[in-house]
């Protein structure tokens, strides 16, 4: 089974955000930066996928150069090998963008099967996924708890067996599921919580420095969808009243106003 | 013209429909789409939800009555959605920000090669065009943001930015009209199996009147009688934001956000939650919030109505004991 994971490199969670100049993007010389945490069960559910059914794992990834590191680290974990579409201009692309650059990368390696994280810890679009697989187009289903593939005996593609299929369990809202299923090729976006995570092994960090990782040019005629006009701190909705002082004055004061101003004790 | 894509499932009308009308009737003010505003329902059993929606005289109800846009698939709803806009031509297409729009609305974006602007909370109409403001960075920070080009626009509005209850009614009941879509079933490539719940859930967190939730900043499972010991003195039920539930510390039905229960009790105290929009779309409600982070500049202040700064290890306890005078 040939499989694609796209991954995306975003601030860590512990950045605290500092704006450009002109207020239109973050400082990003401050960032310090990390593997998108859905991309991350993607990448996980993946591998398992790999062990189970046999195959390789090949990692996406459309940024600046400083995206290598994100890379080295899926290969670390395992996956086999990694595509990198470089441009500075992706550092703050918008999903159709992203999506444009992942679709032209990886249309000719034909995959059976295109895994991503259900959104972005960035700018969370929330879009990338089903915009490459309507650009690939492939089917694809969202917010996946499980995946099965129904394959044939002796392989995936067997030319007399009839189209390989999955079937996939989507998570609705308010604690609601759904099984469906589609033929493959196809695209899932993988919601967080859906493996237990691992992590890469000293072993697998020598690994990955033999891994490929094959560089690939923007594809030309890409135009974003949307500007960002400025960017800024939210505006609270609530004044937020901020209680001081050591951990027992605090808690004092807070039991006392949640007593006799808020009367929710 | 502004549409507006409702959502509806075997007739019964999405309330967060309300508040994409609402966003859709600010735009209209400013100028939008010419000040109109006409609502799409999309399937043949969608009776119950059209005449709910027309009652309310916000604009001219189009009814899509196809058998094949039930049940729910994305590619149906790509295809029937895409016809409608091309031939309309919407100046602003408004859905609200569920997890069935999420499953669409980029590939009916792509499709039409069209922008979408999701998870928005502000939008701003003049007579020449609309912007939008949606969260960036986990909600540490607000964007503005324009579509580029000058066709249709779609937007999804954040679950909860915008109050229903806020809906201008019409005096008279809106027409509806039922317009025919012809959807090539060979088109549809998913096979959706009915929907279920995985077991009856135990804890009813939306009945509590108390919650305390807690979040990555307990660090350790081992760390969880700290905030149980919390919600025992406040005789609270606990819970937890999404990632406690992933790591198996806390069972999925305690989940509070978009994709576990939605609450408003009486006081809600989030302890090491940072406040990811997911998690507090499912909380804000509450009528008095409590934060309680490390990070002074942690989402979860912007709806707090008391902030304490800190070591949670620290003040955690420290209100216990008080709670116990």
């Amino acid at each position: 089974m040939k499989l694609a994971v796209c991954i995306k490199q975003v601030p860590t969670r512990e950045w605290q955000p500092r704006l450009r100049d002109d207020k239109t993007w973050i400082r990003d010389q401050d960032v310090s930066y990390e593997m998108n945490e859905p991309d991350a069960y993607a990448l996980e559910e993946a591998l398992r996928l790999r062990e189970k059914h046999g195959g390789e794992v090949i990692v996406c990834s459309a940024g600046p150069a400083r995206v290598q590191q994100v890379l080295r680290e899926a290969l670390a974990r395992g996956a086999d090998r990694a595509l990198h579409v470089e441009d500075d201009s992706l550092a703050a692309a918008d999903a159709s963008v992203t999506a444009g650059a992942l679709a032209g990368a990886m249309a000719e390696e034909k995959f059976d099967l295109v895994l991503t994280g259900l959104q972005s810890d960035d700018q969370g679009h929330g879009q990338t996924g089903v915009v490459l697989a309507e650009q690939l187009g492939i089917p694809h289903a969202t917010i996946v708890m499980e995946i099965h593939v129904q394959a044939a005996e002796g392989g995936l593609v067997a030319a007399d067996s009839p189209t390989p299929k999955i079937r996939v369990k989507r998570e609705l809202e308010g604690g609601w599921f759904q099984w469906l299923a589609m033929p493959l090729p196809a695209l899932l976006t993988i919601q967080s919580g859906i493996n237990q995570l691992r992590y890469a092994t000293l072993k697998g960090i020598m690994a990955a420095k033999k891994k490929e990782i094959r560089k690939v040019a923007l594809p030309a005629g890409l135009q974003p969808s949307q500007q960002i006009v400025a960017i800024a701190l939210p505006v609270r909705s609530k004044q937020t009243q901020m209680i001081a002082g050591s951990p027992s004055e605090a808690a004092r004061e807070l039991v006392r106003r949640l007593r006799d101003e808020a009367r929710a004790l | 013209m502004i549409l507006v894509v409702a959502e509806q499932r075997d007739g019964t009308l999405n309330r967060a429909t309300w508040e994409a009308v609402v966003a859709a009737q600010q735009l209209a003010g400013g100028g939008v789409g010419n000040g109109t505003v006409t609502i799409a329902v999309l399937g043949s059993s969608a009776g119950g939800a059209s005449e709910e929606l027309a009652a309310a005289g916000v604009g001219d109800v189009r009814v899509l009555a196809d058998s094949a846009l039930e049940p729910y698939t994305p590619d149906a709803y790509v295809i029937a959605l895409a016809k409608v806009i091309t031939s309309a031509s919407p100046q602003v297409v408004v859905f609200p920000h569920t997890y069935q729009t999420r499953d669409f609305a980029p590939a009916l974006a792509a499709r039409l090669r069209a922008p979408l602007i999701t998870d928005v909370t502000g939008a701003m109409g003049t007579g020449s065009g609309a912007a939008f403001t949606r969260p960036m960075f986990q909600g540490k920070l607000a964007a503005e943001v324009r579509p580029a080009g000058v066709g249709p626009c779609l937007v999804t509005v954040q679950v909860g930015a915008f109050r229903a209850d806020q809906v201008r009614k019409g005096t008279n009941a809106s027409a509806v009209t039922t317009a025919a879509v012809t959807i090539d079933r060979s088109a549809i490539r998913q096979e959706p199996e009915t929907p279920f719940r995985e077991a009856k859930q135990a804890v009813d967190l939306s009945q509590a009147a108390r919650i305390v939730a807690v979040g990555r900043g307990i660090k350790s499972q081992e760390s969880l009688p700290i905030a149980q010991a919390l919600a025992d003195a406040l005789g609270a039920e606990l819970a937890a934001s999404r990632p406690i539930c992933d790591n198996g510390w806390l069972p999925m039905e305690r989940q509070i956000g978009s994709s576990g229960q939605t609450v408003a009790p009486k006081l809600y105290v989030a302890l090491g939650i940072s406040g990811a929009i997911q998690h507090l779309v499912g909380m804000k409600g509450s009528r008095t919030i409590v934060a309680i982070n490390k990070d002074a500049d942690a989402p979860i202040f912007e709806v707090a109505d008391y902030g304490l700064v800190g070591d949670l290890f620290e003040i955690a306890p420290a209100i216990v004991e008080e709670l116990n005078k």
